[in-house]
This record gives C-alpha cells, sequence and structure tokens, in this order.
C-alpha cells in the first residue's frame, strides 16, 4: 500500500469580471521566463495569455497546461452570459490546433511552472503584477497517495514535442549531425 | 545589440507601394531619445517648411516610444507626427492603447509614411512580412468597424489596429486616428492618414525587446507598481476629487460631474450654468452611466482604469476615455445620454471629441445670430440633440456647410466672414481649446496656453498644484513627502503661496517662479511623449510615480544609455527646442502665444508681457520666441542656426534687438 504523503495544490484564482485586459500578467511572465532572467520580454512567449475581445466585453487569463500531441476530435465553444467565446478558449493545452502556448521561433511548447525559483517567489509573477485582482494565489495542502513521481527533464519534454512532430528517428539524426559539426 | 527600441524604422513610399526596413543611428537615440524626439529630427531633416500639409512629401510617422514594450508600466504610447492641415505647423498627437508595443514587438519602432497612394490602402505588418493592401472595401467604414473587419480577413485577434473613420478620408481638419480604447485626436492627424490614402495599419509581433541592465531595470519597474498601489490607497486630500488619483481624470468611474458642468462653460464655450448639478440630474446621469458602461478598462500594461466599453441601447459597443464623455453633452445642452449615444457615432467616423462639438455648437451660434441662415442648413431637425446630428453626418461627409465646418472653427469663421470670426473665439493658434472660461489670471496657465506647442492644455499642465492650499498645515502635509520635485524651492513656493492677499495670485509666485514651474511640467510632458510613457502616471497627476529623479535610471538600465538627470534635462532641452524650430521656420511667431481673449475676464498686459519675456529668455528663445544661436549651439543644434541665417530668420549676430512690433501685439486691450 502506498503511503499518504502531504501535497501543495497551488492555485491561480482568476476573476475574469475584475480582468481590465492589459496584459500586464503576459509582460511580467514573458519577462521571468527569460535567461537571463527579465533580459527580454515577448508576450508571445508568456505562459499566461489573456484572451481578449474587448467590444464583446470578453476577458479570459489562460494559463498553459500540458502539451498535447493531438488535438480534440471535436471542439468546444462557449456561451455564457450572452457572450460566445471563442473555440477552445478556455483550453490551456498547447495544442497544434493553435498558436497559442508555444515558442513564437521554435514552436517548442510552454507551460506555467507558477514562477518555480530559487529562492522561491511569495506569489506567481502574474499575480503579483495584476494590481486589479483578476489574478489571486491561493495554496492548500492535499493528503495523496505517495507514489514516485517521474519528473522529465526540461529537455526531455521540449525533445518529446519534436519526437512526436519529427519522428524519433530524425531528431537523432539531426543530434547526430549536430555532433559532428564541432 | 540594442535595447530597448529595436533599431529599425520602416519607410513605406505610398507613390511607389515600396517598404524598406532601414536600420537606425544609435547615436540619434542619445541625442534624441526616441518617440516625439527623433521624430522632430525626421520631420526636421526631410519636410522643410516650403511643404504643406496635403503634400506628397508630408510625412506621416508612427513611433512607438523609447521604452514601449518593456516591462516599465503604461508605457504604451504611440506618438503620431506630421504637419497639420489646421494649424500648419507641427502636430504631434499621440494615443496609448496597444499599438505601440506590438510594433516594437514586431521588430521596428517607427513606421514613416511618404507620398500618397492612388488607392485606399492597409498596411499589415507580421514580424518580417510587410504588406500594402487593398482597402477600397473599407471604405466608409467606421473606425472599430474597420478593426474589426482586418482582424476578421487576417483571422488574427491579436492583431492591432490604428485606423481613421469616415472623417479621415474626408480630410476633416479635426480627424482622428481611432485605436483600442485610445485615439489620437488633435490636430487633424487623421486628415494627413487619409489624405495618403491609408485606411489602417494593422500589426502583430512576435518578438523579444530587450533592456541592457536586467536585475536593476526590473527592479524600478516594481518599485513604480508598489507606488501606483500607494498611492491608489493614499489619494491626495484638499484637491478636487479629479486630481487626487494617477491616471487621466477618472472619467469613466465618476459619477459627480457637479465640477465639470458648474464650471466648464457649455454651448460654443460660452455659457456657465452655475446651478446646474442637482439630484435629478445626479440620479439620472448615474442611471445612464450605469447602464451604458460594461466595464472599465486599461491600456497595454498599465493597472488604471481610465477607459471603459460603453453600449448605448440599440448602438454598437465602443470604448471611451475621459472628457469626451461630456464635451457633446455640454456643447448640446443635453443630457449624458445624449453624450454618450453621439460618442458612438463620433467615435466610428473618427473625429476629435474636443473640436467637435465646439465646431458644432459654434455653427449652432452663427445660425441663432443670422450669420449663417436656413439656406446653410437644409433639412436640419429643430431639436438641439438632432441638429448636432444632422451636422456632424454633413461635416464628416463634407457635404454643404459641413465642408466649410470640417475645417475648424478659425478656418470656416474666415471662409463665412460676416463677422463670424468673433464666434470663432475660442481658438489658440488657430486649434480649439477646453471650454474654459475664468476669472483672474493664472499666470502659471498663462504662459502654459500660450508657448504649449501640443495646443492643448493637458498635454503641459501637472505636477504642481492648481491652486494654493488654504491652511499651512495641508501644505506641509503635501510637501512632505513631495519627493517628485527636481528642486527644494519648489515646495517652498508651495508653502508660501496663498489663495489671497500679497502671496496670491496673479503677482504670487513670481514671474521667474512661474517660469519656472511650467518649464518644469514641460518638461516631464517632454519625457514622456520621448518614452511613450502616459502622461496619467508621470507628467499629468500630482506626485506621480515616474519622476525626473528615477527616469535617468529607467534608460540607462533600460536602453543602455548612461543617463543622468543633467543628461536627460539636456537632451529633453535639444528635441523641444527642435519642435520649436519646426515651427518657427513655418512662421509662428510671439505674436501667435496668446490664450483666447476671453479666457480671464481680469488681464494684466504688463504682466503677461514680463512672464513670455522671462520664459523665453529661460528657454534660450529671443524676444520674438525663436531659439538663439547661443542656445542651438549649446545645444548641438547647429544645423538649426545655419538654416536660420540662411532663411533670414536669425541675423547671424549673437546680439540680435527685441522685435517690438511682435510683443506689441500683446500691449492692446
Amino acid at each position: 500500500m502506498a503511503e499518504k504523503k502531504k501535497k501543495i495544490i497551488k492555485t491561480i484564482k482568476v476573476d475574469a469580471d475584475k480582468c481590465n485586459g492589459c496584459r500586464a500578467c503576459e509582460v511580467v511572465c514573458s519577462a521571468f521566463h527569460a535567461a537571463p532572467k527579465y533580459s527580454s520580454n515577448n508576450p508571445a512567449r508568456s505562459r499566461i495569455q489573456v484572451i481578449r475581445h474587448p467590444l464583446k466585453d470578453i476577458y479570459v487569463p489562460v494559463y498553459a497546461g500540458e502539451y498535447t500531441a493531438a488535438e480534440c476530435m471535436g471542439r468546444d465553444k462557449y456561451v455564457i452570459d450572452g457572450k460566445e467565446y471563442e473555440e477552445c478558449a478556455f483550453c490551456r493545452a498547447s495544442c497544434p490546433s493553435r498558436d497559442l502556448f508555444k515558442e513564437p521561433d521554435s514552436g517548442l511548447p510552454l507551460k506555467c511552472d507558477m514562477c518555480e525559483d530559487d529562492p522561491p517567489q511569495e506569489e506567481p509573477l502574474c499575480v503579483k503584477w495584476c494590481l486589479n485582482d483578476a489574478l489571486t494565489y491561493e495554496e492548500r495542502e492535499e493528503e495523496v497517495d505517495d507514489e514516485e513521481e517521474v519528473k522529465l527533464e526540461d529537455m526531455e519534454v521540449g525533445l518529446e514535442s519534436l519526437v512526436d512532430k519529427f519522428g524519433l528517428q530524425k531528431v537523432m539524426d539531426t543530434v547526430t549531425r549536430m555532433s559532428q559539426k564541432d | 545589440m540594442r535595447y530597448a527600441e529595436t533599431g529599425f524604422n520602416l519607410e513605406i513610399d505610398l507613390s511607389r507601394g515600396s517598404i524598406e526596413r532601414v536600420e537606425t543611428d544609435p547615436r540619434e537615440t542619445e541625442l534624441y531619445l526616441g518617440g516625439l524626439g527623433t521624430n522632430a529630427k525626421i520631420l526636421w531633416d526631410r519636410v522643410p517648411p516650403e511643404i504643406k500639409p496635403f503634400d506628397p512629401e508630408n510625412l506621416l510617422i508612427f513611433s512607438a516610444g523609447l521604452l514601449c514594450g518593456t516591462p516599465a508600466t503604461g508605457c504604451n504610447r504611440t506618438i503620431v507626427t506630421t504637419i497639420s492641415p489646421q494649424t500648419e505647423l507641427m502636430a504631434f498627437s499621440m494615443m496609448g492603447g496597444f499599438w505601440a508595443p506590438e510594433l516594437k514587438y514586431a521588430g521596428y519602432d517607427k513606421v514613416i509614411f511618404r507620398g500618397k497612394s492612388p488607392k485606399l490602402v492597409y498596411l499589415y505588418i507580421n514580424n518580417d512580412k510587410v504588406e500594402l493592401r487593398d482597402a477600397s472595401h473599407l471604405q466608409g467604414k467606421g473606425s472599430l468597424e474597420t478593426a474589426e473587419l482586418i482582424r476578421q480577413e487576417l483571422q488574427d485577434p491579436k492583431v492591432q489596429v490604428a485606423s481613421i473613420g469616415l472623417a479621415g478620408e474626408n480630410r476633416v481638419y479635426f480627424a482622428s486616428i481611432e485605436q483600442g480604447r485610445s485615439s489620437a485626436s488633435r490636430l487633424g492627424i487623421g486628415a494627413v492618414m487619409g489624405d495618403k490614402g491609408i485606411k489602417a495599419i494593422a500589426v502583430r509581433g512576435t518578438k523579444d525587446i530587450n533592456v541592457a541592465r536586467p536585475a536593476e531595470f526590473i527592479e524600478l519597474c516594481n518599485e513604480v507598481r508598489e507606488y501606483i498601489k500607494f498611492r491608489n490607497e493614499n489619494p491626495i486630500p484638499g484637491v478636487m476629487t479629479i486630481l487626487q488619483g494617477l491616471g487621466s481624470p477618472q472619467e469613466m468611474k465618476v459619477h459627480d460631474e457637479k465640477w465639470h458642468t458648474e464650471n466648464f462653460m457649455w454651448g460654443n464655450a460660452r455659457v456657465r450654468r452655475r446651478d446646474f448639478w442637482n439630484e435629478e440630474v445626479a440620479q439620472k446621469w448615474s442611471e445612464t452611466l450605469d447602464t451604458m458602461r460594461t466595464r472599465l478598462i486599461s491600456c497595454f500594461n498599465c493597472p488604471m482604469e481610465c477607459g471603459a466599453t460603453i453600449s448605448p441601447p440599440g448602438l454598437l459597443t465602443y470604448m471611451m476615455k475621459c472628457f469626451s464623455k461630456l464635451t457633446y453633452t455640454m456643447a448640446a445642452f443635453s443630457d449624458l445620454d445624449f453624450g454618450l449615444g453621439i460618442a458612438q457615432s463620433a467615435t466610428e467616423y473618427g473625429v476629435d471629441g474636443f473640436s467637435t462639438p465646439q465646431v458644432m455648437a459654434f455653427a449652432l451660434e452663427l445660425y441663432e445670430n443670422g450669420i449663417l441662415t436656413d439656406d446653410d442648413f437644409p433639412g436640419m431637425p429643430s431639436d438641439n440633440e438632432g441638429r448636432f446630428y444632422w451636422l456632424l453626418d454633413r461635416i464628416v461627409r463634407r457635404e454643404g456647410i459641413g465642408d466649410v465646418l470640417a475645417n475648424g472653427t478659425y478656418w470656416a469663421a474666415k471662409e463665412i466672414g460676416k463677422g463670424a470670426e468673433e464666434y470663432a473665439h475660442n481658438t489658440i493658434k488657430k486649434h480649439e481649446q477646453l471650454p474654459l472660461k475664468l476669472s483672474m489670471l493664472n499666470p502659471i496657465y498663462f504662459l502654459m496656453y500660450a508657448t504649449g506647442e501640443k495646443i492643448n492644455i493637458t498635454q503641459i499642465e501637472g505636477q504642481f498644484p492648481q491652486a494654493p492650499f488654504p491652511t499651512m498645515e495641508e501644505r506641509e502635509a503635501f510637501v512632505k513627502d513631495w519627493f517628485q520635485v527636481p528642486d527644494e524651492k519648489f515646495k517652498q513656493i508651495l508653502l508660501d503661496w496663498e489663495p489671497r492677499g500679497e502671496k496670491s495670485m496673479p503677482y504670487y509666485p513670481t514671474v521667474q517662479m512661474c517660469c519656472d514651474i511650467v518649464d518644469w511640467q514641460e518638461t516631464m510632458h517632454y519625457i514622456d511623449d520621448a518614452l511613450g510613457m502616459c502622461a496619467g502616471l508621470s507628467s499629468f497627476p500630482l506626485k506621480p510615480p515616474y519622476h525626473i529623479h528615477n527616469y535617468p535610471k529607467f534608460i540607462s538600465s533600460g536602453a543602455g544609455i548612461d543617463m543622468d538627470e543633467a543628461k536627460l534635462t539636456h537632451a529633453i532641452k535639444r528635441y523641444r527646442t527642435l519642435v520649436r524650430a519646426i515651427n518657427i521656420s513655418r512662421g509662428m511667431r510671439r505674436k501667435d502665444e496668446k490664450p483666447p481673449e476671453d479666457h480671464w475676464k481680469k488681464r494684466f498686459p504688463e504682466l503677461e508681457k514680463e512672464l513670455l519675456d522671462t520664459y523665453y529668455t529661460l528657454k534660450g528663445w529671443n524676444n520674438d520666441g525663436i531659439p538663439t544661436q547661443e542656445s542651438l549651439h549649446e545645444l548641438g543644434l547647429d544645423y538649426v542656426s545655419e538654416d536660420f541665417v540662411k532663411r533670414g530668420i536669425l541675423t547671424g549676430s549673437d546680439d540680435e534687438p527685441p522685435k517690438e512690433e511682435a510683443s506689441a501685439e500683446k500691449k492692446k486691450q
């Protein structure tokens, strides 16, 4: 039997009614994740994206979630309070169906990491930079089964998506060719 | 590597349809910073005074500010520069919104248009892909409508679009350029865009903007955000509500309009209604705002909510900012219901919210006084609201009397004649002003109205309280944490300044003090306009988060240009003087530098002369308002001197005699 273990659940609460559409969250997210840190910024690289249609009063900050190699069998479209949201508006996936949550140059997937940092940030920076309280941060503890978690290294996540896109053989050939160049 | 800026401009020749990506000289950035500064340099170099606003050689420059696209909060302004059809001087209207950062992310600092397109086009910029596209299907479309159609056509909701409506297409002298929740409205730059055959510029960018010293820069940004939070929680006591906080005056938030409606003038900037505001009005107007206002909204990377989406019943939603909330209402002697409704049409047509209502009120005044007659208004409805809608339509289509009015009150009055000039009473340098008429001369405001080259009071005022605090306790409380002052002397001026008695207006602050206050206020606006910073977080409100002490650090760590307060002040003076030089070369002189005659009841011609004399000296200008050879040399603007001597504007000797005929202008009355 697996033992019970405490786990911290990190939640960003999005109050879309309070969003003013300014995209400060996108700015600081992309700056924080630049290398070196804050050396550049580019909202297209942000792991939070504000889906905005001002004239339809639609403001939805969405976080980058899991990478998926294949899109869903169909798409969804929500109408809430008479407002029709665009296809897949609430979906967090970095998915072949759209440009969202991909590095604009390489196409590699992006995923929100809650601003993991050393020393840790008090709260994700998008939350810190949202002075309008559209984003707030919550933490709670939960008991979960203690299972050995295999955590892929960052590079593997990237490679995996390349393998999905081009096949393992092509990626291996490329790596071989690159190593021969030096 | 270039920091903060991209180092590239787009040069578009509309006559040939050619598009070039041109690398810029980093030394120009050091000298003129960017935005307005480098725009002025380009205009000086390439648009000599012989070029008229609608000549193909006139340029239309869309520039992002130097720090746009960086994480600096509120830095999102586009500075649009051209020669104004209304004033025939340099125009540099600006807009917030989302366009300038997007241009930076696409890899450009400026888009420079020359020539004229043979047919209506729009420019599409998508990173390295830049193309002129046919816009014939957008002809006559509203500005917001155009933006939506382009986004659909390009299938990209993230494209930022700056566009003109019918007014721009028809070269109305007060046509605006609309974009997101903002517009560049003043001085008719939309008309130049229309004249060049550009319906819109759509831009999308996904590239990086770099900063030179990241850790230092983000720390400065964090300090600014912290201070904004502090200021939002600590409004300034003892001043009018709209002056207590940051941002533009929070017109979209407030319900109480007693101050504006009872202190600003109604109609053609003449009628004051001292007892207008009462409970019934308050209730009705509050209801209107609450019903029509869907959401308070912001510009790019800014927490202030100075705008709102407005949905008038039965009309399309549009976005409004600031004082256009009341300009139509008050010009037409109507109510907020009407004001918010007609502003929807005005936004789609793309016209300036200050000039337009005033032009219409002016026309109706001429009608009431028999200078214009029924023949000029065939089919005009009899109610005021109906008349405004009718006139707006005629103006943007340039039909009948609308064709005359479309040139603004100054030119329309000239063309109409028969004494119409008397009714075009509220212009400076041919440009319509806020409908404000006061009693006692305010020497600080006198200087700002007279010499401001944006020709719009909100674009020069700020920083220093508009009125003295009645008690010493209030004054001391105000100066206690007033670290934004460039010099401690400003605190003392405020401490000594009294509402009545010896140390009160118009003789206190003294002439020299007034000059220093105005110079400080103007300096802050000019920094903002080069960096692309919104005045609402810097030059406009009291105690702003950006000021002369942290700006040099922002520029150093952001753009990698070594900067301190002295060097920054010198750079501002350089391009501020260059703006003046452009206007001087176009004929502007001391005689043009005067507020409307009726702006104040109590005038002081001797004092006003002394104010102007002293201010000109402080600025390094001669008695006619022309920069002297000595000051031009100090600023590294010898090329301006040489040109002025060649044109006979300066004589070539340093001790130019003051020109009496020009200053005599002030002595009448």
